[in-house]
């Protein structure tokens, strides 16, 4: 990484105390956790078992993990249909995660939402969002709510780098920034706007990043492989906002070492970038320097067994649910709980 | 008892849920100290001040993004889109986000919050300041679609859209705006999903909505002196859609009409219709008539949007002409 705008953890770690120990393991948890899940959703996928799609976050489990340990257990996360980590990261179970994926009796929302809009409300998981940018405007809505109702809650709100090229990302850096509103938003910079590089359609470099002086923001940028720099702009921007100090726009620099969704292998990417990125894969980086750092390797050993059985357990119980009841194909339309739209 | 114009019914019906209800906020386009460029939040501002009357940029999808993110967060946004038409702008939050997210949520989700809008012709605005966007909003699974066509209404069905759980889309006819009628005092509250039949007769049942139901009813004064009796129905609202007054209706009368502002294409009347030829066809005499705009945009231009939209003469004459044919 060459541009010198770039936070990364060197330079994070002069400028913040260090990070105790539950946190450090509690992010490479969620890593774990996130990569562990997705490696086998794939491989269900194939086997036919999870339907539809799938957008994997493999490579970017960094972003959710440094965000999700900085924030408040009533804050907000939005994010997009590349929203497995997102959810796993703010405590979701994964058995009805996974249940959704699959459209199985307990799924998460009942098998009516699926992979692309992965919700938890009592996480505070508000909403995986499918149509690219809808998602801002509604954390700054979300945002303002808490201003209002002074309850010191923060939005968190994240989408990838093609998002900064649509109308909404736009109205809602403006809309944020003249409510100062306690809203983050968070661009995943993973290279690549679904099959295009981002660059190749962008007239800025930082597609984020360079347009955050539009809207009196600080054009803030960090290492999205790195956990701790992650969780350093997070824990920033995130107290900035409750504080009262208005909205943040990070760009967070990271790689998507998939396709953009099932059906891409995503062969148009060059041979030496993906062995590139690959080679700064943010979860074994992670764990070196864990252990660079003195903790026992046993500790970590522990959370990665943990973590295959958690996701061991979760396919079992989905495979041994039953089918929803067909009858929920028309509840939930209304608060009533129905769908009736004439006497 | 007050008089009343339309406009000034829209500003008492918020007052009154936000004099009740201090979750209730309101976003929009110049609706601060501006009072709205129709005038119909005339004086919220000053009751209210800045935080809970909030005037917008021009960002249609941030208007309604932010009106969804405040709902499903404890808030209860009244939002406007100063122009109908202007839902094109913000299609994707209103039929995508806010009308899909509790049905894929299974319930997590609620959205109590109302888009307010002007809607309608017969301002000579031309194509992209005139529809009648009422039947966009009801092809949309999830969202419950309002429109008034009188000063009292326009309270009581306001309170009743605020209250309401769900999204609801609120059409506040453009053409009705200075018309003027009592209004009681004290707290009104309507119910959504309720037609009111606002002329009995006993010859045929015409169903009109908004603006067409003063049309509908001057075609029955019309058509009264030659000893045709209407029973005219305003439906006030789409969703849900009260067809227990009008089954009953028809089942009286034996004959339906609809008067639709709407381009013909899949309009209000067609879903009406349908149901009536399902549940009561044995008990018509008669042809069904639907008197629509003919499917084609609105012209700016008097004469050419005159001709376009649903005249009280046309709705007399092919009232006449209909009933004259299968006697």
């Amino acid at each position: 990484m060459t541009d010198e705008r770039v936070l990364m953890t060197d330079t994070v770690h002069a400028a913040t105390v260090e990070l105790d120990r539950d946190v450090r393991l509690r992010m490479y948890r969620t890593m774990v956790e996130c990569r562990l899940f997705e490696q086998r959703t794939h491989e269900l996928f194939l086997a036919g078992l999870v339907r539809g799609t799938t957008h994997l976050g493999i490579g970017q489990e960094a972003v959710a993990a440094g965000f999700a340990a900085a924030m408040r257990s009533d804050d907000w996360t939005f994010c997009t249909y590349r929203g497995h980590n997102h959810t796993l990261a703010r405590g979701v179970p994964m058995a009805p995660i996974l249940g959704e994926l699959v459209g199985k009796h307990g799924a998460l929302m009942g098998g009516k939402g699926g992979s692309m809009h992965l919700t938890s409300v009592e996480h505070g998981a508000m909403g995986s969002y499918a149509i690219v940018g809808a998602h801002l405007p509604i954390a700054v809505g979300a945002a303002w709510s808490a201003q209002y109702r002074k309850s010191g809650q923060v939005a968190v709100c994240f989408f990838g780098d093609g998002t900064t090229n649509i109308g909404a990302f736009h109205e809602a850096l403006n809309l944020a920034a003249v409510w100062k509103a306690p809203v983050v938003f968070v661009c995943e910079n993973n290279q690549y706007m679904e099959y295009t590089p981002i660059g190749a359609v962008t007239a800025v470099e930082r597609p984020a990043a360079d347009r955050a002086a539009a809207y009196g923001l600080e054009p803030l940028i960090v290492d999205g492989n790195d956990v701790e720099a992650v969780h350093a702009m997070a824990r920033r921007t995130i107290d900035r906002a409750r504080d009262g100090g208005g909205p943040a726009l990070v760009e967070a620099i990271t790689y998507r070492q998939g396709g953009h969704s099932r059906a891409d292998p995503g062969t148009y990417r060059p041979p030496d970038e993906v062995k590139a990125w690959l080679d700064r894969d943010p979860i074994p980086a992670y764990r070196q320097r864990l252990l660079d750092a003195g903790l026992d390797a046993g500790a970590l050993d522990v959370i990665d067994a943990e973590t295959k059985a958690m996701v061991a357990e979760a396919e079992a119980i989905v495979r041994d649910a039953p089918d929803p009841d067909p009858a929920s194909a028309i509840t939930e339309v209304w608060a009533d709980g129905g769908s009736s739209w004439r006497t | 008892m007050a008089d009343l114009t339309y406009r000034a019914a829209v500003a008492r019906g918020i007052a009154q849920e936000m004099e009740r209800d201090p979750n209730v906020v309101m976003l929009g386009e110049d609706i601060g100290a501006a009072g709205g460029v129709f005038k119909t939040t005339e004086g919220l501002f000053a009751r209210f001040g800045a935080e809970r009357v909030r005037d917008m940029p021009i960002s249609e999808q941030a208007i309604i993004g932010a009106a969804m993110g405040a709902a499903m967060t404890g808030l209860r946004p009244v939002a406007e889109l100063m122009f109908s038409d202007f839902f094109g702008v913000a299609w994707d939050m209103v039929a995508n986000q806010v009308a899909k997210t509790r049905y894929m949520t299974d319930g997590q989700v609620s959205l109590p919050l109302v888009i307010r809008t002007a809607n309608g012709g017969g301002l000579r605005f031309g194509a992209q300041h005139s529809q009648s966007i009422e039947t966009w909003a009801m092809a949309i699974p999830g969202l419950k679609v309002v429109a008034p066509s009188t000063p009292a209404d326009v309270v009581g069905l306001m309170a009743a859209a605020i209250r309401d759980p769900d999204p609801v889309i609120f059409c506040e006819h453009k053409a009705l705006l200075a018309d003027k009628a009592d209004v009681p005092d004290g707290e009104l509250v309507e119910e959504l999903g309720v037609a009111k039949i606002v002329r009995e007769g006993t010859d045929a049942t015409v169903v009109a909505l908004a603006a067409m139901v003063p049309r509908a009813l001057a075609a029955a004064k019309t058509l009264a002196p030659e000893g045709v009796n209407l029973e005219v129905i305003d439906l006030r609202c789409l969703v849900p859609l009260d067809m227990t007054t009008v089954l009953a209706s028809v089942r009286r009368t034996q004959r339906l009409f609809t008067v639709e502002e709407n381009p013909r294409l899949a309009g209000w009347g067609a879903e009406v219709v349908s149901i009536v030829a399902e549940e009561a066809i044995y008990e018509i005499d008669g042809p069904i008539v639907r008197i629509t705009t003919p499917h084609v945009p609105l012209a700016a231009n008097p004469i050419l949007e005159d001709v376009q939209m649903p005249s009280a003469a046309r709705v007399a004459q092919t009232i006449r002409t209909t009933m004259e044919a299968s006697r």
